[in-house]
């Protein structure tokens, strides 16, 4: 790179973007190859494989029970029941619309906890010298290996005791905070924000939370953001725990969508209809925030 | 401070002042002292609480007659390991969960360093490509099971219909053993393989050119330089894929909890995990939360043994190819 370096000091960068152009083609290895037909072939072989699952399900809830059997491979146009079916799903007794309002519930509730205390966490862990700091870091970083899915039966126990069970508070509180999340916000903070805006502030006669209000937590906003869509889309995915503690009574989405089709197992038209409305939002939140979550993906990959 | 431009102030004012700002200092001191803790706190106590608490206690309740009803009963020592350890069951749990895990992280891994390596090229509309392994991700697993479920049915599923088209006799993919692993790991790669994917491409980018460069002016070609450069590069990428699969994958539940309409894990329970076994046990007929820990504080240990072994041997075969070269 020292080479390019030098041409866009001496030539400007026009030319520096010209001589990188001449050797990726000539190196044509690692991430300076190009892509050629092949790569893009199966690329976009890889993109169908992702995409046709997705839109399958679509042509089935489109489509009625009896089509579905005679034809395994559905037709690549849509037939018209899907507003059919999706009000089937809607008048079903899997209680779709209170299940839906509980996923929003609880999946906006815990990214925005998590976020706030992952961000206070990683504040302070980033920014503030403390006696056991290091150990504490370590332990949490420790802690992210821990397969706390494993405590159910005492967390179904703690639950039971305190009157929780089938509450959507048993499912929001365990998920308030998480390890990666503080990991997350330390590892953004020790990157990017200075010391001396911390010493700007308690110069200026800002008190600790008021520094981490109107410094930080500002400075905080992309990594903030990812960790809220990252928390968003986990929340929304869980199964194992809302399953066991709230039931078939108040259930979020995946639990009821499971019900669907432990009760009306051979109707695929109506199943995959309750597929698609449980699928949707997120479907949407791709379409928004997808580059979002790819760069975070490759961001906290490339620190983890 | 504006001390030095303040008027002459009386002597009072001026006591009061000092006071004021001895106070202040007092404050800051406690301020500076206090919040760091203040900030970590609660991350730690509810984490302690709702994480690490639960699973200590596991031990405590697998070594007592509990029942989800009944509560708390007497203290039976390893009475439940040994139960549990004697259950045909928990084995078949076990030999399926294993399977899976190995039937879906393996290519996944594998199929990750590919792709990863084709988006590492030089592309046309990087982000797009990237965002278009990265969907299925957006699906829930219970989706993706059921979806599944139905590409894979006995009769009259996709994946037969297609089998047929080449010739090839259709599958039981659901009363089959291996062939019902097959189909849950499809599901499984299904929505993480771009995941995995966009993790190993994060490394690869973080490789410096140079090493590439050097490479080819020692003559190697695109796969030799690939498996003596990308492959020992990523090493701590590839550990980090394998240990966060292992952790996922032996707890599986959710795709296989739905590959049928009743959850069982099959007629023959020929794909029902450990997790689904612990499930059964604590709220099925049973009802023992005694076993139901046991099952999982042996799971736990399992999951502990297998981090080791995995981190031993993948830093041992990513090892290998790279003498010196890190």
């Amino acid at each position: 790179m020292s080479s390019i370096g030098a041409v866009e000091q001496t030539a400007g960068k026009g030319a520096a973007r010209y001589a990188q152009r001449r050797r990726d083609r000539a190196t044509g290895v690692g991430s300076n190859r190009r892509g050629g037909w092949v790569t893009y072939t199966i690329l976009t072989v890889v993109l169908l494989i992702s995409f046709y699952p997705i839109y399958y399900t679509f042509l089935l809830a489109s489509s009625d029970a009896q089509t579905i059997a005679q034809n395994p491979i559905p037709s690549l146009i849509p037939e018209g029941n899907f507003i059919d079916n999706v009000t089937r799903v809607i008048n079903s007794d899997i209680k779709f619309w209170q299940a839906l309002w509980n996923s929003v519930i609880v999946a906006v509730i815990t990214s925005i906890s998590v976020v706030l205390f992952a961000t206070l966490a990683g504040f302070s862990f980033a920014k503030l010298r403390f006696r056991g700091r290091r150990a504490l870091l370590v332990f949490v970083i420790a802690t992210m290996a821990v397969p706390t899915q494993l405590g159910v039966v005492p967390l179904f126990i703690l639950m039971s005791n305190l009157g929780w069970t089938g509450k959507l508070v048993a499912v929001i509180v365990p998920g308030m905070v998480t390890a990666f999340g503080v990991f997350w916000m330390t590892q953004y903070f020790e990157e990017t924000l200075p010391f001396e805006l911390i010493e700007a502030a308690r110069v200026d006669g800002c008190s600790m939370i008021r520094t981490f209000w109107h410094v930080a937590l500002p400075a905080a906003k992309p990594a903030a953001a990812m960790l809220a869509l990252f928390t968003f889309v986990a929340s929304w995915t869980s199964f194992f725990w809302p399953f066991i503690v709230l039931g078939s009574t108040n259930p979020t989405l995946p639990v009821s969508l499971q019900l669907l089709q432990a009760s009306y197992f051979k109707d695929f038209a109506l199943i995959m209809a309750g597929v698609v409305l449980a699928t949707i939002p997120l479907i949407l939140l791709f379409i928004v925030a997808g580059k979002q979550l790819v760069s975070g993906i490759m961001a906290g990959a490339v620190k983890g | 401070m504006s001390v030095k431009s303040a008027p002459p102030k009386p002597q009072k004012a001026k006591a009061d002042a000092e006071r004021e700002l001895a106070r202040r200092t007092r404050r800051n001191a406690w301020d500076q002292k206090l919040s760091p803790y203040l900030y970590i706190s609660p991350f730690f106590l509810l984490f302690a609480l709702v994480g690490l608490f639960p699973l200590a206690y596991t031990a405590f309740v697998s070594v007592h007659d509990w029942n989800l009803i009944g509560g708390k009963g007497d203290f039976v020592g390893l009475e439940n390991y040994q139960q549990v350890l004697q259950q045909p069951l928990f084995w078949k749990g076990l030999r399926n969960t294993f399977s899976i895990f190995l039937l879906s992280s393996v290519p996944q891994v594998l199929i990750g360093l590919f792709l990863a390596a084709m988006l590492d090229a030089n592309l046309r509309a990087k982000t797009f490509w990237r965002m278009g392994v990265l969907l299925p991700y957006v699906v829930m697993p219970v989706a993706v099971g059921m979806i599944f479920n139905k590409i894979f049915a006995d009769q009259s599923g996709m994946a037969n219909a297609l089998l047929a088209k080449v010739g090839i006799e259709p599958i039981a993919w659901h009363a089959d053993v291996l062939a019902s692993h097959i189909a849950i790991a499809t599901m499984v790669d299904f929505r993480w393989t771009g995941y995995t994917t966009l993790i190993l491409l994060a490394g690869m980018q973080a490789i410096p050119n140079d090493l590439y460069e050097a490479a080819v002016v020692d003559g190697a070609g695109r796969w030799r330089s690939f498996r003596s450069i990308t492959i020992p590069s990523l090493k701590p990428t590839i550990i980090f894929v394998v240990i966060t699969s292992t952790i996922g994958g032996l707890q599986i539940f959710d795709e296989p909890r739905v590959f049928n309409q009743t959850g069982n894990g099959g007629s023959d329970r020929q794909w029902m995990t450990v997790t689904m076994y612990l499930y059964e046990l604590g709220w099925g007929a049973q009802k023992s939360f005694g076993r139901a820990s046991a099952v999982a504080w042996i799971l736990f240990i399992i999951i502990l043994i297998i981090g080791a072994i995995n981190f031993k041997i993948t830093q041992r075969i990513s090892g290998t190819d790279s003498k010196g070269g890190k």
